[in-house]
């Protein structure tokens, strides 16, 4: 389990536009680099993220992110949505490796 | 008349004195604004996923019958408040000065029978930089310890030593030329308030050591070993040459 | 006895006007359109559509000091309703060993089509931000970037 950040209001309103920034611990290895005997690291990257919103009804992806090589280590990805009613959002991460990691944050909105 | 005007000038060079801005400059300080707002604000500032590592850490017992560090000190925010500005201090049981991360594997080894962290290992780094966030803000407060004035005194030499193929002390750079460029970079004063930091260059959280060893390649001289007598040295008479500069742990730079 | 290379002195001066010509052409600015790597990519992206400069703000310090993170964000002014929002946002880049750099998939939801992430940058180059309206038409900004490198370099 990579170390994950997720900074986002725990309310809102009704209609107001909210920031999430979201911060993923991941070496995003290019597979460009070489190693210290020279032999180039693998490629080892997190492609992409989506974010979902489930108000107790919908369960609408509401943001998704592609990611390439030229993203930096430990991305950070940062986007606004529309808080429409209290509930759930689910941040997925999933990548090279099998890599795949889902957070959850509850946003109450009034 | 000479009297008085003796008696003025001594007051106004007191008062200039007295009145003369702190010149040290932090790292932070040479940034430029996105850096400086990356490490200000703790949802972009990538050591936080290490001090989130720290935190769990902190909590977590190394084995059965063990204690966490929590299990002993408790809530970080009050036990450790202010420790990461003290150190290096003087270990009265191995008899010589220690940095902030040989305590924690001496806790580890002494009082949580578990085995010591490796130098710049991710669990090592999150402690340090949990335990260095518990004094952000605060000025660095090297102790008034007597014992560690020798150790002071070797650190100060080594820093004004030439090294290396390129024959160079850090005294030449981080004194003498400090706000001139080496290559595209800006070079620093030197002072570590914000270690461990996450250095852009190495897209990874990196303590004092690691930095020292670091320029010490640089200049093409053979690194100390990590926690050798010769770095510890080196970190006292930095931080008594920084002795009141605000901690910015953890930091980012380039 | 003239050689291969002898030239009369006009066709010395035409060689040589030609071959400053080349290297002046190679000395100035490209812009995305003459760099094919690039141009393609955005091409490709926009699927067909219209490209036009405006828009979109692609906010990045234009000096870096180190390219292996670099803080951006996109902004595109949308009232980001059903009728009229941007539906991605994308970065291209002209030298790293690829093109891209992100795609962003956002709807009416989002309320702002404004994004950050920090990414890559191989060295000085200049950098094209894309956003896809859901009519399909495509807005671009263009910035020049110069990249710093760490000076020490470690053994």
């Amino acid at each position: 389990m990579a170390r994950a950040l997720i900074t986002c209001p725990k309310t809102a309103q009704r209609g107001e536009i909210i920031e999430i920034r979201t911060l993923i611990a991941h070496p995003m290895e290019t597979g460009y680099r070489a190693g210290p005997d020279g032999a180039i690291l693998p490629r080892n990257l997190i492609r992409h993220l989506s974010c979902r919103y489930f108000d107790g009804h919908d369960d609408v992806e509401v943001f998704s992110a592609e990611l390439f090589p030229a993203v930096a280590a430990n991305p950070f990805i940062s986007f606004f949505t529309t808080a429409t009613a209290s509930g759930t959002l689910r941040f997925s991460w999933s990548g090279d490796n099998g890599f795949a990691q889902t957070e959850r944050v509850t946003l109450t909105v009034t | 008349m000479r009297a008085a005007a003796g008696a003025l000038a001594a007051l106004w060079f007191a008062s200039a004195a007295w009145a003369a801005p702190d010149a040290r400059r932090s790292g932070f300080d040479d940034m430029t604004p996105a850096l400086q707002s990356m490490q200000r604000d703790d949802a972009q500032n990538p050591a936080m996923l290490g001090v989130a590592d720290g935190a769990a850490l902190w909590q977590q017992a190394p084995g059965a019958n063990r204690p966490s560090c929590a299990a002993c000190h408790g809530d970080a925010s009050v036990a450790m408040r202010g420790v990461a500005a003290r150190y290096p201090a003087f270990d009265a049981a191995s008899k010589r000065p220690i940095t902030l991360g040989q305590r924690i594997n001496a806790c580890r080894a002494s009082h949580q029978h578990a085995a010591p962290f490796a130098p710049e290992s991710d669990a090592l780094l999150g402690l340090e930089s949990f335990v260095a966030l518990q004094s952000r803000g605060l000025p660095i407060a090297p102790p008034a310890d007597a014992r560690l004035q020798p150790y002071r005194v070797r650190g100060e030499q080594l820093f004004k030593r030439r090294m290396g193929q390129l024959d160079l002390s850090c005294a030449q750079c981080h004194d003498e030329r400090a706000g001139q460029r080496l290559g595209g970079a800006t070079i620093p004063q030197a002072h570590p308030t914000g270690y461990p930091i996450y250095r852009l260059e190495w897209q990874g959280l990196a303590s004092l050591q690691r930095r020292l060893r670091s320029c010490i390649g640089g200049v093409r001289a053979e690194p100390y070993a990590f926690d050798a007598p010769e770095l510890v040295e080196l970190e006292l008479y930095l931080t008594q040459r920084a002795a009141g500069m605000r901690v910015d742990a953890p930091a980012v730079r380039p | 006895m003239n050689g291969p290379l002898d030239l009369r002195g006009w066709q010395r001066r035409r060689l040589l006007g030609a071959t400053a010509g080349i290297a002046g052409a190679m000395w100035l600015r490209s812009a995305p359109a003459a760099q094919p790597d690039l141009a393609a990519a955005i091409a490709a992206f926009a699927a067909g559509a219209p490209v036009r400069a405006g828009r979109v703000v692609l906010d990045i310090a234009p000096l870096v000091e180190n390219g292996n993170v670099v803080p951006v964000k996109v902004e595109v002014q949308s009232p980001m309703s059903e009728a009229d929002h941007v539906k991605a946002i994308a970065l291209f880049n002209e030298r790293n060993p690829q093109r891209d750099v992100f795609v962003f998939h956002l709807s009416p939801r989002a309320g702002r089509a404004t994004v950050a992430a920090r990414i890559r940058l191989a060295g000085s180059q200049q950098l094209v931000a894309v956003a896809q309206m859901n009519d399909g038409s495509c807005w671009t900004h263009t910035v020049d970037v110069i990249v710093t490198l760490a000076a020490c370099v470690e053994p």
